[in-house]
């Protein structure tokens, strides 16, 4: 899968590597700036207040 | 030559066969990818969020402080009485409703520029996740006879309780609203059952007792990233500075 995705990169490896670290630098920004937060409220938290 | 030739078709046939789209290796790349993205979850809500999200609220909360010095500053209508605010008998701080903010915390055992916005309710969703510090809405006001007591996340959210455990005898906790600055003292922490309530009363663990102290209880989770208990942090009324003074001493560690 990522092999294949390797090789339909363009360019000599280093043009290729470049890509790549792109590509994760985007994915991991869109995780962070709109994925994260949203699966943030499905996680639990512990509780902090008591009550009856 | 045929043996050359061999070699290499050899050679482009493993090529080939490594080349293969599998279903298991592409079940392989997934596996590795959720763990990755787990892994990355987790350093996103445990660290990064918490430091991006602490220091939102940090400079929140120290511009929400100003606001309340300035908002004093030009509101002089209610003359200010001639006889000198009482430091052992205060005025009873502003509180606001749910998910209303109305004061600000400040520990300074937990930083140079540690600052929590207060707001009423102790519900998540709407105080404590995107505000920080909660009042439980049926205690009673900063400087009233009686218990001022807050929850707030000991972890993620910006963690604005994450270094309760760290309070040392005597420590400053305080509460700046639209009156001054209520400087409480750190006495004591204790450990308690999620359903203990009574933590909240005038007198802590006390019921139908008569308050006669000035008291602020901090509630949040124990052990940390767990809910099977909570921690309690007390602190006792030392005095209060109204908002026209100068800020306190006790804003500086050691003060």
């Amino acid at each position: 899968m990522y092999g294949a995705l390797w090789r339909a990169l363009p360019g000599p490896v280093w043009v290729r590597l470049i890509i790549v670290l792109v590509l994760v630098a985007a994915v991991i920004y869109a995780l962070f700036t709109w994925v994260f937060p949203l699966v943030q409220e499905l996680v639990p938290v512990p509780d902090v207040t008591v009550e009856e | 030559m045929a043996t050359t030739g061999d070699r290499r078709s050899a050679r482009r046939e493993r090529a080939a066969k490594r080349r293969r789209i599998t279903v298991l290796g592409v079940f392989g790349e997934l596996s590795i990818t959720a763990g990755v993205l787990i892994f990355l979850f987790l350093f996103w809500q445990l660290w990064f969020n918490d430091l991006v999200v602490r220091a939102e609220q940090n400079t929140a909360a120290e511009d929400f402080a100003q606001s309340l010095i300035e908002a004093a500053g030009e509101d002089q209508s209610p003359a200010p009485s001639e006889e000198p605010a009482d430091p052992a008998a205060p005025p009873a701080g502003t509180t606001a409703g749910d998910a209303e903010e109305f004061g600000v915390l400040t520990i300074p055992r937990f930083g140079d520029d540690y600052h929590a916005k207060i707001a009423g309710g102790v519900t998540r969703p709407r105080t404590l996740n995107p505000i920080g510090i909660g009042h439980y809405l049926t205690t009673q006001a900063p400087g009233e006879v009686g218990n001022f007591a807050v929850a707030g996340h000991r972890t993620t959210y910006g963690k604005p309780l994450n270094q309760i455990a760290n309070l040392r005898v005597g420590d400053a906790i305080v509460v700046q609203t639209a009156e001054g600055w209520y400087t409480y003292r750190f006495r004591t922490l204790e450990y308690v059952t999620p359903s203990a309530s009574d933590v909240l009363n005038p007198v802590p663990q006390a019921d139908g007792v008569e308050a006669t102290d000035r008291l602020i209880t901090l509630t949040s989770c124990s052990p940390m990233y767990s809910a099977a208990e909570r921690i309690i942090a007390y602190g006792v009324f030392e005095s209060f500075t109204p908002i026209t003074d100068a800020p306190p001493a006790s804003l500086e560690l050691g003060g």
